[in-house]
């Protein structure tokens, strides 16, 4: 098995990666305008909707069920899929799906009778999570994005930077200068409307002309065998009708049992995700039409790390999400530092879980680190997953690991926090700690503050200044002037 | 009415003005208050960074000193999230039933200092005196896991003198976090840049909350801000437990909380 | 591939297993408990059906979207109407629409029996008739074939007259989907045209779907 997500293994920590982007003004203030932008949309429409926190809870409850029967209902939404003319495949790992991929793309090319092999892909985190381009650029297959920003990504050999506006950290400029650059022109626009109207000029030939689509997912439907893809654009129209072939790969956890759950997920998705009622486009099809769209379809069902997220309800939750990215967009976090930081394609403080899950653990071990645990996450989440608590989770394991390994139990903050606990079980100990304390932060008290604090409080020192120990402690004052009554 | 305090250990040794001023103000509006001197820490430290096995025993021992206790307030909402949000938690996560048995006798007798005051005594205006600009910040905790909702607000509105002033970007988190602020120092202390323009941008002398933990942090920004250099017009951060004991007898100035003047 | 399906399902079912807290859910039949999920928000119409109406037409104003109310007789006079506005003389058109519906002059019709993707891309104007509107939200649901067309033709064309009956509007899209009857023909939803905020978050209307609506209300 090889789990992967994205180029998540070879990246450095959070704290690092964070640093590096802090200096840059430029993607800051980007990011920052746009989750300002799409934070205001949101709050908008999910105001004038006296029901929201209902649909919260139903889609809590539609995704809880789903998983504790996921066995049975993806069985149906295969049973359905391949009633309706589909054909189903399995992958349980990140290789497994990209093989089968290339395996039925070579094979459509083929029957196509088309000498270069090319796919017209709608937006799909998951084929990022795969790393699906660049497997498909090894066996000869030019992918095309085609939703706007992931063009922008790919045409810059750049990493999305959120979930929904994978392209946020750009600004036009950046953006008309890889369109000059790649669609060869001579002439642009500045303007967001220009570089629009380039990108629809530039990719309508492709979808015209390549013969086979790729597409994600948003919800499979167990209940018809449907997938259902949610997008703006109409670039996902194009992808999942045009072509003669199409292969959508769909996450297990994608499967929702009826038809009738989309009133729920197709109402909390686009006010969450980019604050409107509801997007321009949702495309919904069963297996293959005849004399409507492609009459070859595949989906390839991927695992890649889900299944053992499902033992332990603060992991299986993770996978209620729907993709929306309200929590980049609230994340005090997010907003200082954009996705680059988090290292991975899932940013943010759904990637924050997300990540380290998928790997295991092995990487992306700053990841549950990366936040404040402030909740602003868990207050917009449409599927009410308890970010903050799974945080706190994965770090318990974190640390598990940690005392598990001869460095990790050593380690100072390890030590630190031991020799804490100790103190805060024995409390005449505590009491003598707070007096050294006292009379040894002389070694660091300047002007009444902490200067060059040793270890891990050097952090704050470097960035805040630290008031220094007052001469009485609490419970010093108490003994003195106030004593319990017997 | 007879009320048990839980001061929070960073309380205990770094502020303990505010424990004080509880005390004091309990006293003044004529209740009894008890410290159960063995009491240390609520856990959260240990539980939110992931070292749960340390936390369980502080956990057990905190509930034990206050078995007996009717009331419980506690300054600190973090501390009180730390019990509503997780003690069930360990108790379930352990399959220790007689814990959780405690846990459910514990918490219906915790009150965050906030709750205390409006809930369980009824009081908005507590005759506290204290003629200065103020604006609030809900930390995060006593917004989103406790929702105080705007019992502070109401609180500081009943005191004489006190002029409100709301900040922009209110519920926006000041970037502390607990070790979050030295694991991700940087983005925390980008997070506190953003949290004090707002502060700044109200004009306020003080900023009140009910957590010293993001109050500690607000205030080091705010002091290496100043370069430490003249406290003329710097703004106070202050738990809102100090400006409820504030009295005309007995009025709390900015110069008392100035940095010097308490290692002095 | 078969080795990869049991690995699978097999995983799930043995980390639920390993979940001492869901034993009672998982012994429950997925029925059952699919019966129990809280469904507390708003599925059926609060307003009166007048009051739907305007809260339809409003949310297609907001889209910028062309209204031209007439009645069944009054068809091909409104498309008239609209295709002189555009400036256009060929319409595209699904071999389900009724005759009736279609200007008996100074119009080009081009019936879309099974056209290539090249001869579909020529005109620039479909008409079709859709499935069901949803007030809440100003969508309009497709579910394709008969007087809908396929799904081709409703996306290439850059206008898209559709006509709407009064009583195909309803206020909820829970009552909207309870009204689709053919759940595993191809269906597209449509609110407002296609658009874009990729770029610094400037909406910007029209990227590859239509651009412009008329909603031609009966």
């Amino acid at each position: 098995m090889s789990v992967r997500v994205g180029h998540t293994a070879e990246k450095s920590a959070f704290p690092i990666l964070a640093h590096e982007i802090l200096k840059d003004q430029q993607t800051r203030r980007n990011v920052r305008h746009a989750t300002d932008v799409i934070r205001a949309k949101r709050a908008l429409r999910v105001e004038e909707m006296p029901d929201w926190q209902e649909l919260r809870t139903a889609a809590h409850a539609i995704k809880t069920h789903t998983l504790l029967h996921l066995p049975h209902y993806l069985q149906q939404f295969e049973k359905n899929c391949i009633a309706a003319g589909g054909q189903v495949h399995w992958a349980r790992d990140a290789d497994e799906a990209n093989a089968i991929a290339i395996r039925l793309i070579q094979a459509a090319a083929k029957k196509q009778g088309t000498s270069i092999a090319e796919v017209i892909k709608v937006k799909t985190m998951t084929s990022d999570e795969i790393g699906m381009n660049s497997a498909l650029e090894k066996n000869n297959i030019t992918p095309w994005e085609t939703d706007l920003a992931d063009m922008i990504v790919q045409m810059g050999n750049d990493e999305p930077s959120h979930i929904v506006v994978p392209a946020l950290h750009k600004n036009r400029h950046q953006v008309r200068e890889l369109f000059l650059e790649h669609m060869k022109l001579t002439e642009l626009g500045t303007e967001a409307e220009d570089l629009t109207q380039a990108a629809r000029h530039y990719l309508r030939k492709k979808f015209l002309e390549v013969g086979i689509g790729i597409s994600g997912a948003n919800f499979a439907i167990a209940e018809t065998g449907s997938i259902c893809v949610v997008e703006s654009e109409g670039n996902g129209r194009m992808c999942v009708t045009m072509p003669q072939t199409l292969i959508s790969l769909v996450g297990i956890e994608k499967v929702i049992p009826k038809f009738q759950d989309l009133e729920v997920f197709l109402q909390l998705l686009p006010r969450s995700a980019t604050g409107e009622r509801m997007n321009p486009y949702n495309s919904i099809w069963t297996g293959v039409e005849p004399g409507d769209g492609p009459q070859e379809f595949h989906v390839i069902l991927l695992d890649n790390g889900r299944t053992r997220m499902m033992a332990n309800v603060r992991e299986r939750e993770t996978l209620n999400c729907i993709r929306c990215g309200a929590c980049l967009n609230v994340c005090p976090v997010y907003r200082e530092t954009g996705g680059h930081a988090y290292g991975s394609i899932y940013s943010g403080p759904i990637g924050a879980i997300l990540s380290p899950q998928l790997n295991g653990m092995q990487h992306s071990r700053s990841l549950p680190y990366a936040s404040s645990l402030c909740g602003a996450c868990y207050e917009v989440c449409p599927v009410k997953i308890n970010i903050p608590e799974t945080l706190i989770h994965l770090r318990g394991k974190v640390v598990e690991q940690d005392q598990n390994s001869i460095t990790g139990m050593f380690s100072q903050e390890g030590m630190g926090m031991k020799m804490a606990a100790h103190l805060f079980e024995h409390p005449r100990q505590y009491e003598a700690a707070q007096r050294l304390a006292r009379t040894g932060q002389g070694l660091f008290e300047k002007d009444g503050k902490l200067v060059n604090l040793p270890g891990m409080a050097a952090g704050w020192t470097q960035f805040r200044d630290l008031r220094a120990l007052p001469q009485q402690t609490f419970r010093e004052w108490w003994k003195q002037n106030k004593r319990n009554k017997a | 009415m007879r009320i048990h305090l839980f001061i929070a250990c960073y309380n205990d040794t770094l502020f303990p003005r505010t424990g004080m001023a509880v005390v004091n103000l309990l006293e003044r509006l004529g209740h009894e208050v008890v410290f159960p001197l063995a009491q240390t820490c609520c856990g959260q430290m240990h539980y939110n960074t992931g070292y749960h096995q340390e936390a369980m025993p502080l956990v057990k021992r905190l509930m034990e000193e206050f078995r007996d206790a009717e009331t419980i307030v506690v300054p600190s909402a973090s501390c009180v999230a730390m019990m509503r949000d997780h003690y069930e938690l360990m108790a379930h996560n352990a399959n220790d039933a007689r814990m959780m048995e405690e846990v459910k006798d514990f918490l219906p007798r915790v009150f965050e200092f906030s709750e205390l005051i409006t809930d369980k005594l009824g009081l908005t205006d507590v005759g506290a005196y204290f003629p200065h600009k103020v604006t609030y910040h809900p930390s995060c905790h006593s917004l989103r896991l406790l929702h105080v909702g705007d019992r502070p607000i109401r609180l500081l509105n009943g005191v004489e003198g006190l002029q409100y002033t709301p900040m922009e970007g209110a519920d926006q988190c000041c970037g502390f976090g607990g070790t979050f602020a030295v694991k991700n120092a940087e983005v925390s202390s980008a997070m506190l840049t953003d949290k004090i323009t707002c502060v700044r941008k109200t004009s306020a002398e003080f900023v009140a909350a009910l957590d010293n933990s993001c109050l500690m942090q607000i205030d080091g920004g705010l002091h290496r801000e100043s370069g430490g250099r003249g406290t003329e017009g710097r703004i106070r951060p202050v738990h809102l437990a100090e400006i409820l004991n504030s009295t005309k007898a007995n009025p709390l100035t900015a110069e008392s909380l100035a940095w010097d003047e308490v290692s002095a | 591939m078969s080795d990869a399906r049991f690995t699978v399902l097999d995983t799930i079912r043995r980390q639920l297993a390993a979940d001492p807290d869901i034993k009672p859910e998982l012994a429950e039949s997925p029925e059952a408990a699919y019966a129990r999920i809280p469904r507390d928000y708003q599925r059926a119409a609060a307003l009166d059906h007048e009051e739907i109406l305007e809260l339809f037409y409003d949310r297609l104003r907001d889209y910028d979207s062309e209204l031209i109310f007439t009645d069944e007789a009054g068809i091909p006079a409104a498309i008239a109407q609209a295709m002189r506005d555009a400036g256009e003389t060929l319409l595209l058109v699904p071999t389900g629409v009724p005759q009736s519906w279609l200007p008996t002059q100074g119009l080009g019709i081009l019936r879309d029996e099974q056209l290539t993707t090249s001869a579909l891309e020529q005109p620039r104007c479909v008409l079709t008739g859709c499935t069901v509107c949803v007030a809440m939200s100003g969508t309009i649901v497709l579910e394709h074939g008969a007087e809908q067309g396929r799904r081709a033709a409703t996306l290439l064309p850059d206008h898209h007259l559709c006509i709407i009956r009064r009583d195909q509007v309803v206020e909820t899209l829970a009552e909207a989907l309870g009204r689709l009857t053919h759940l595993t023909a191809p269906i597209t939803t449509i609110a407002g045209p296609s658009a874009t905020s990729d770029i610094e978050m400037t909406r910007i209307r029209g990227v590859h779907g239509p651009r412009r609506l008329t909603a031609i209300i009966l």
